[in-house]
């Protein structure tokens, strides 16, 4: 049964006001610490000093002995401190992504802030002042940041098992070969940055012991599927932990591994007491999760016409101290290493180490938007070789449906690139002239391709209910963390459009591990695409189910039954939602459902040696131009114009979707421009936001996002993902205007103007 | 010691530590969670609240210094059901994602607006560089504000 609708839509498509909007707007949202409950301690954490050293000796008794302290809790406190990761709140294994990491540290610190102790105590006051009097005796030991040094024989071990955390091998065709028949080969390096999320929200949750001996955490996560990790530190069943999501103020995967909730778990099994923990700014930035570094090698060669005849390349990723999601993030850089573009023979040696850093995980663009910058350079390199434009070049690469990567994927639905360098092109116009003398105008274009959707081995489900109440009231019940993307409200507008209700009169739940169906975490540009068909799905099932009992009641064809207005309809003729799920209660006719979507498996995961084929749902493809102005003399680069295509396939709602762009193309600017977590030594020296520099309004241009439906994509409706996939072409659109500007290319992120007024 | 000022139009009367700031305070005793905690370092504006008219980081004050001071948050201006002018531009422009600065940016841009700082995009911007948004990119806050001031007929 089809549950998609042919008929044109009616509030997909909208740019509704988003319902949580309202409330937000208001200041009466209650994020992850805008709550509390009676009795309840305040949790903080003490942290490594150090970069890499044996724990000799962690003294607590002084501390406990605080008045008012209720808990001081070490590694051995902890019923089960080592955590294997698999991917989050995924319920298939998947062998070669197994990752280990600690809950407290374990006799080593391996990264400056690594978290030793927890003191509860009843006042924040209190704890604080407890937390000075940990008496922690350390033994250096050698600290190792760079992750090729790193990977070298001889090198100080992180882990004793050694530092290679993940490798990734792929060999398409003959690299050799094709390189020695080129026309012309291009060979450059490039370098990316440690990177922080730098939400709005620190990192933060509570969390209490409720009836049946259920710990629950409510707290600030993409991931409410946490809960099971969290069972396995307490050694607790799963049944006996359940984690709440607030609305979260931002995620971009830096609230995707666990943050506070093992630490709240662990006070509250310990106590029996509630507990809230809210980390500061500083310890935000100094040891949550980082973007991973990345060193990239390339070498491209082309024939005479600039088309691409083979991709030589090699990436060293920096992990941090912990593996956290690197084997993942490593495998999407692998796999979008060769850009958006046709190649017949590529080669690429990928690995990522464990280093004394902060650990590396999940940031917005996870790996594919990292290798952007070195692919793009590639092909700018290559047209400045051939004396071709630089979008010419790209265009005579284009990938086109029907085409295979070198991974073994075949693309089997709409690939929009030359769509969208035409639609850049149109809107780009003549290259403005420089504003004063002396000042010199860039201007760069970039593509770039970003799965969307989780990783096809992992065999991604979301669930959801959706059901009337007696008096015709539309709900939805449903597992998605809202990190502020809008994930709540584009799932009320498709129960509606599917239901015939205004999406202001429904009501959704969401974010609750126990109560709300599960549906998989906020992460991968996955929630639209997964939540999205299961909503879509169980609201379709609902329509069906009510339609033989709206037939009888409107004296009609089931067939002819439409449903709309809030209610179904024949003709001038009209039942209310409320008058049919009366006489569906009467009847015994369900009036709610829950469905599970399965997304389309794809090729099995083997082994090691033998994963390739299809390892992504879809793509989502963009192309963005930049004109920028340089001051060659103090290297200050403004940002004149900025223009983002995307194929989002169908945008649910536009307003939602210029968001994202926008969004993302001004965290991508911070990055290309100013953001740098700067390490000394492994010792983390911005640990402030007067220090770690996030654009304001003032660095932000002006957008102009161009949105092209191609009504091609497997989210519902034909959407496609758009939450990731628009920051990686921002660093290489802007290394390439750069380049323009100043006649020579920065390879190092960020370009910051002390590098560019060096270069 | 004791602190004695006006939220919102409430008096309140509560013992204060002496190191306690003005956003403990508002948070913790007075029950305005609508004023974030950022970054604690004045920077990120999320908990901007007006000091006798006047918009500042109430991480940076301390409570102490409100004392006879009237503090008045975004809920002083706006309610669900009766959303001030700016307030409703943000929600209908898009403006509001994850919605954690969303209350330090209305009270800035209202200030903005107020003195006169809010003539063409760039002083809007500059205006609001003391509250960081990491979501939206700025742009549809920026044209909300040059609405809002468009309806005040303020320049």
């Amino acid at each position: 049964m089809s549950v998609v609708d042919e008929r044109p839509a009616r509030v997909v498509g909208r740019a509704l006001v988003r319902h949580d909007a309202l409330e937000k707007v208001a200041g009466r949202t209650r994020y992850a610490a805008d709550f509390g409950l009676p009795g309840m301690l305040h949790a903080v954490l003490k942290r490594a000093d150090l970069p890499h050293a044996r724990l000799l000796r962690v003294d607590t008794s002084a501390a406990k002995a605080v008045p008012g302290v209720a808990s001081v809790l070490t590694a051995k406190d902890v019923p089960e401190n080592t955590v294997w990761v698999d991917v989050p709140g995924q319920t298939f294994q998947v062998g070669a992504l197994k990752a280990r990491t600690n809950v407290l540290a374990d006799g080593v610190v391996r990264y400056h802030g690594e978290p030793i102790a927890i003191v509860a105590a009843e006042t924040e006051d209190a704890a604080l002042a407890s937390l000075e009097l940990i008496d922690v005796e350390y033994e250096e030991l050698p600290v190792v940041t760079d992750p090729e040094a790193a990977l070298e024989e001889g090198a100080p071990l992180v882990h004793e098992q050694g530092n290679l955390i993940a490798s990734w091998q792929l060999h398409e065709g003959n690299v050799d070969a094709a390189l020695t028949a080129a026309h012309a080969v291009v060979e450059q390096s490039y370098e990316t940055q440690f990177v922080d999320h730098a939400y709005l929200e620190p990192e933060a949750g509570v969390a209490w012991l409720d009836t049946d001996g259920v710990i629950t955490v409510r707290a600030a996560t993409q991931v409410i599927e946490h809960f099971r990790d969290l069972a396995r530190i307490l050694r607790v069943p799963d049944n006996r932990v359940r984690v709440i999501a607030p609305y979260v103020g931002g995620g971009f995967g830096g609230k995707e591994d666990m943050t506070v909730e093992p630490f709240l778990a662990l006070v509250v099994q310990r106590t029996g007491c509630p507990v809230k923990m809210v980390w500061s700014r500083s310890e935000s930035l100094l040891a949550r999760e980082k973007r991973h570094p990345m060193k990239l090698r390339y070498r491209t060669a082309c024939d005479a016409e600039g088309r691409l005849l083979a991709q030589d390349i090699g990436i060293v990723a920096d992990g941090g101290a912990y593996a956290l999601l690197s084997a993942l993030v490593l495998l999407y850089a692998t796999t979008c290493s060769q850009g958006p573009y046709r190649c017949p023979n590529v080669r690429i040696d990928a690995r990522v180490a464990y280093t004394n850093h902060t650990p590396a995980s999940a940031m917005r663009g996870f790996g594919a938007m990292q290798v952007a910058l070195g692919y793009e350079g590639q092909m700018d390199l290559l047209a400045a070789e051939l004396g071709l434009d630089p979008l010419e070049l790209r265009r005579r690469n284009f990938l086109e449906r029907g085409d295979t990567l070198a991974v073994g994927q075949t693309l089997d639905t709409h690939v929009a690139l030359s769509d969208l360098a035409d639609r850049v092109e149109a809107a780009l116009g003549p290259k403005p002239e420089p504003s004063k003398r002396g000042r010199r105008v860039g201007r760069g274009v970039a593509c770039n391709l970003q799965p969307y959707g989780r990783c096809v081995w992992l065999n991604d489900w979301a669930s959801a209910w959706v059901g009337f109440e007696l008096d015709g009231t539309l709900v939805v019940r449903i597992g998605v963390p809202d990190i502020g993307g809008g994930q709540a409200s584009s799932l009320v507008q498709l129960a509606g459009e599917v239901l015939g209700v205004d999406p202001a009169d429904v009501v959704i739940h969401i974010g609750d591990s126990a109560l709300t169906p599960l549906t998989g975490t906020t992460t991968a540009t996955r929630q639209l695409y997964m939540s999205g068909n299961a909503v879509l799905q169980a609201a379709g099932e609902l329509r069906e189910e009510l339609r033989p009992l709206a037939a009888e009641l409107l004296e009609a064809e089931p067939d002819d039954v439409e449903f709309a207005g809030g209610g179904a309809c024949y003709g001038e003729r009209h039942v209310a939602f409320r008058d049919l799920i009366a006489a569906a209660a009467k009847r015994q006719v369900p009036w709610h459902r829950l469905s599970i979507f399965r997304a389309p498996g794809g090729d099995a995961w083997r082994s090691e040696a033998s994963w390739r084929g299809r390892v992504f749902p879809d793509f989502t493809y963009g192309c963005h131009a930049v004109d920028l102005e340089l001051d060659p003399e103090t290297g200050r680069i403004d940002v004149l114009r900025y223009l983002a295509a995307h194929d989002v396939g169908r945008a649910i709602n536009p307003q939602s979707v210029e968001g994202q762009i926008e969004g993302a193309v001004v965290m991508g600017l911070g990055y290309a421009l100013s953001e740098r977590v700067i390490y000394e030594d492994g010792i983390n020296l911005t640990g402030a936001f007067a220090q770690y520099l996030i654009p304001t309004a003032v660095e932000a241009p002006e957008i102009e996002p161009i949105v092209v439906e191609s009504g091609e994509g497997v989210g519902p409706f034909s959407a496609r993902g758009i939450g990731e996939p628009p920051v990686g072409a921002v660093a290489p659109a802007v290394a390439g205007a750069l380049a323009d500007a100043l006649g020579r290319r920065l390879t190092v992120l960020p370009f910051t103007p002390e590098r560019v007024a060096e270069a | 010691m004791m602190l004695e000022l006006l939220v919102n139009g409430r008096r309140l009367r509560e013992p204060v530590e002496p190191h306690v700031t003005l956003l403990r305070f508002l948070r913790d005793q007075a029950g305005a969670s609508e004023v974030k905690y950022g970054c604690g370092e004045g920077v990120c504006g999320a908990c901007t609240v007006f000091l006798d008219a006047v918009a500042v980081n109430a991480c940076s004050v301390l409570a102490v210094q409100a004392e006879g001071a009237h503090v008045e948050t975004v809920s002083a201006f706006g309610d669900v059901a009766s959303l001030h002018p700016l307030q409703q531009e943000l929600i209908e422009r898009g403006a509001v994602q994850c919605g954690f600065c969303t209350p330090g940016v209305v009270l800035g841009s209202i200030e903005a607006v107020r003195l006169g700082l809010a003539g063409d995009r760039m002083t809007i911007r500059r205006s609001l560089a003391g509250n960081l948004c990491r979501c939206t990119g700025y742009g549809k806050i920026v044209e909300a504000v040059e609405a809002y001031r468009d309806r005040e007929g303020a320049a």
